[in-house]
């Protein structure tokens, strides 16, 4: 199952060697060309079935977020710093391996026997956390683990319940595996396919993209925050988990044309799909580049929701899944609907 | 001062009145390319939105940018009683609206709340949200739907001096590209160019411009006037038009300024200095595109920008007109 075996693996921001890795060994044979930028991210290019009909791009960042080493102290602990949006409150007493050896480690801090009153209210920040690999000097860490290397979450992909996969990562593994389910399939449009690198620290990848790229669609595959909670307002659930592929409306880097949003909606219904649409309207994703590549490239962006995002835990439905890679397939499908300017026949 | 035509502000009027919103220009564009449909060269809607009407000429390549867009909100929830919640599409800010009229495309009107306090002690301020006078989530749904936007309710008042409207920002700069595109005459090769989501972040004007790829672009926006109390010491109302010097997204070049400001004093039009150190226009993504593009920005001051009752002084629209006029017909040569 690619989903799982991505997961497990690890590419934090910069380091998504790993994936790229992986995604090449299982499409390599099933595309007509694949190249990798100066960047990293990774290009692939599957001709369609009928000529002069549109070229049409999906994307997925291949990275997540992470911590990298900064320091390491004289006891032999590790200090860091995060990579991408990371709430230093679930980091605390977690499992996680750090460098290309991973080698494990524990985000270790004070017992609650040792914490003061005042302290037991305070959540930790960042600095005040360390990483226990278990040395007893700085020379014996060294020897094991140089600043600078990186550090992945420790977390199986599990199933809960019936319903939800639990891993980490799935930010944005969703969308690279469901990008490389899509190049197995056969469509008429051409289609370039974009694994990104970098999304996490502010869409770098594709903003290298954006200077090349020439598509007349793109689609940008993600996973999204669902705060299906129980404390929070229905106003603010954003997406909810086991509805549907998640349409964005709009975030901080992007209008999402309202055409383009009512023929996604016409496609899922038309396919018997349930859609919902994201409606937050906070953080960005690849799109915000994408769909300011050159002359301007029409962009929607389709969501699984996820919750517990950019943690050790998170979790999305199966449902969800299979239902946005039915719905991403259906719009594939729709192309005289997407794109009926380039339809030249 | 060369052809004193008088400007036509029921063209202002109708252009203010069009809905706008980011994303949503397509009501503008529609009017404008009515308004200039037999006397273009070419008209050209872009992938993102950006209309692009073009005046042939044999000269220098000139971008003249304005953008369509308005701030407004965007429909984000749909309640159980028909309630809407929502956020704002570019700089508003939810309180600012409360008690204030909404419109949506299909004209339906709403009016924008604040949950009450569940107890009087309650600090938290309650949320923000529209009512279209519906009762159930139902009728609301017949009436709009998640993504829909609207803008503000701002009539369009006009004075022997002044105008009050909504969107003044920047249907003036519209405005003023159509005025100028029904009278000009030069040699330049001018695209005339209405762009779309200015207001999220001048998104639009980033490929309009490689797009056009021109030797030189000429931004035309409101800006702010800072002659409210408290505030009496930088553009102000009526003291003509302002020649950006630099706004957070470009520092201009010396050489644009100070040709805008030369052709200014030449021809005796009135011109202050738009000096701003918050929000970017169009002029920053298009100065940057390519291998960088000299830009300039003819600037009109207007008061209490992004709210329904803006003001512009009908002195200030004239001068401007009559810059943009006349560095067309004197444009910049000194390329080095």
């Amino acid at each position: 199952m690619f989903l799982k075996d991505l997961c497990e693996l690890n590419g934090v921001s910069g380091n998504e060697k790993a994936i790229r890795e992986y995604i090449i060994e299982h499409i390599k044979d099933k595309v007509d060309l694949y190249r990798i930028d100066k960047i990293g991210n990774l290009i692939v290019e599957k001709k369609g079935s009928s000529a002069n009909l549109p070229r049409v791009l999906v994307c997925a960042h291949m990275d997540e977020v992470g911590l990298l080493i900064t320091d390491i102290t004289s006891e032999g602990y590790l200090k860091f710093q995060p990579i991408g949006g990371i709430d230093s409150r679930i980091l605390l007493s977690k499992k996680v391996t750090c460098g290309s050896s991973n080698i494990p480690g524990i985000i270790g801090s004070k017992a609650i026997h040792l914490l003061k009153p005042e302290e037991r209210k305070q959540s930790l920040s960042i600095e005040e956390l360390y990483i226990d690999v278990g040395s007893t000097s700085k020379e014996e860490t060294e020897q094991i683990v140089k600043l600078g290397h990186y550090v992945t979450f420790s977390s199986q992909f599990e199933r809960l319940g019936s319903e939800l996969f639990k891993a980490k990562a799935l930010d944005n593994r969703v969308g690279c595996a469901m990008t490389m389910e899509i190049l197995d399939g056969k469509y008429d449009c051409d289609l370039i396919a974009a694994f990104t690198v970098q999304e996490e620290i502010g869409l770098r990848g594709s903003k290298v993209i954006s200077n090349y790229i020439d598509a007349d669609l793109a689609i940008v595959l993600e996973a999204t925050e669902a705060a299906d909670l129980k404390e929070k307002n229905q106003e603010e659930w954003i997406v909810e988990v086991g509805k549907g592929p998640a349409c964005s409306l709009m975030d901080s880097a992007t209008i999402y044309k309202p055409e383009l949003i009512t023929k996604v909606v016409a496609t899922a219904r038309k396919h018997n799909i349930s859609l919902q649409f994201r409606k937050g309207t906070a953080a960005a994703n690849d799109a915000g580049n994408i769909h300011q590549a050159s002359k301007g490239i029409p962009t929607i962006t389709i969501s699984v929701p996820c919750r517990n995002i950019h943690s050790f835990s998170s979790l999305i439905a199966e449902s969800d899944y299979e239902n946005c890679l039915k719905l991403v397939k259906a719009i594939l499908g729709e192309m005289s609907l997407f794109c009926p300017k380039n339809i030249k026949n | 001062m060369s052809s004193l035509k008088p400007l036509d502000y029921e063209l202002l009027k109708q252009l203010t009145q069009k809905f706008g919103p980011s994303g949503n220009e397509i009501e503008v564009a529609d009017f404008i390319i009515k308004q200039v449909k037999t006397i273009a060269d070419s008209v050209q809607i872009d992938p993102l939105g950006n209309l692009i009407i073009r005046k042939r000429g044999n000269g220098t390549k000139i971008m003249i940018a304005c953008h369509m867009d308005e701030v407004g909100i965007m429909v984000t929830h749909i309640d159980d009683q028909g309630y809407l919640y929502f956020v704002p599409v570019g700089g508003l800010r939810g309180p600012d609206l409360i008690a204030k009229r909404i419109i949506f495309k299909n004209k339906r009107i709403g009016v924008v709340c604040r949950e009450r306090k569940k107890r009087a002690e309650d600090k938290s301020t309650g949320k923000i949200f529209i009512d279209i006078g519906v009762t159930s989530e139902a009728e609301a749904r017949s009436i709009v739907t998640e993504g829909d936007m609207a803008t503000l309710v701002g009539d369009f008042q006009e004075t022997e001096s002044h105008i009050i409207s909504k969107a003044l920002d920047n249907r003036i700069g519209c405005f003023l590209a159509l005025e100028i595109f029904k009278q000009i005459h030069c040699e330049s090769d001018l695209f005339f160019t209405f762009t779309v989501q200015e207001e999220v972040g001048a998104r639009g004007a980033k490929t309009a411009a490689s797009t056009i790829q021109p030797d030189l672009a000429l931004i035309i926006d409101t800006t702010i006037s800072y002659d409210t109390p408290n505030e009496r010491n930088r553009t102000s109302l009526g003291h003509g038009v302002a020649i950006k010097v630099m706004d957070r997204s470009i520092v201009v070049s010396p050489k644009i300024k100070n040709w805008m400001a030369d052709i200014s004093s030449q021809k005796n039009i009135p011109f202050q200095w738009e000096i701003i150190t918050t929000g970017g226009t169009d002029s920053g993504p298009v100065h940057l595109t390519q291998g960088g593009i000299p830009t300039g920005g003819i600037a009109i001051p207007v008061r209490y920008l992004h709210t329904a009752n803006e003001i512009v002084t009908k002195t200030d629209m004239q001068s401007a007109y009559n810059l943009l006029l006349e560095l067309l017909l004197n444009p910049y040569k000194e390329w080095q």
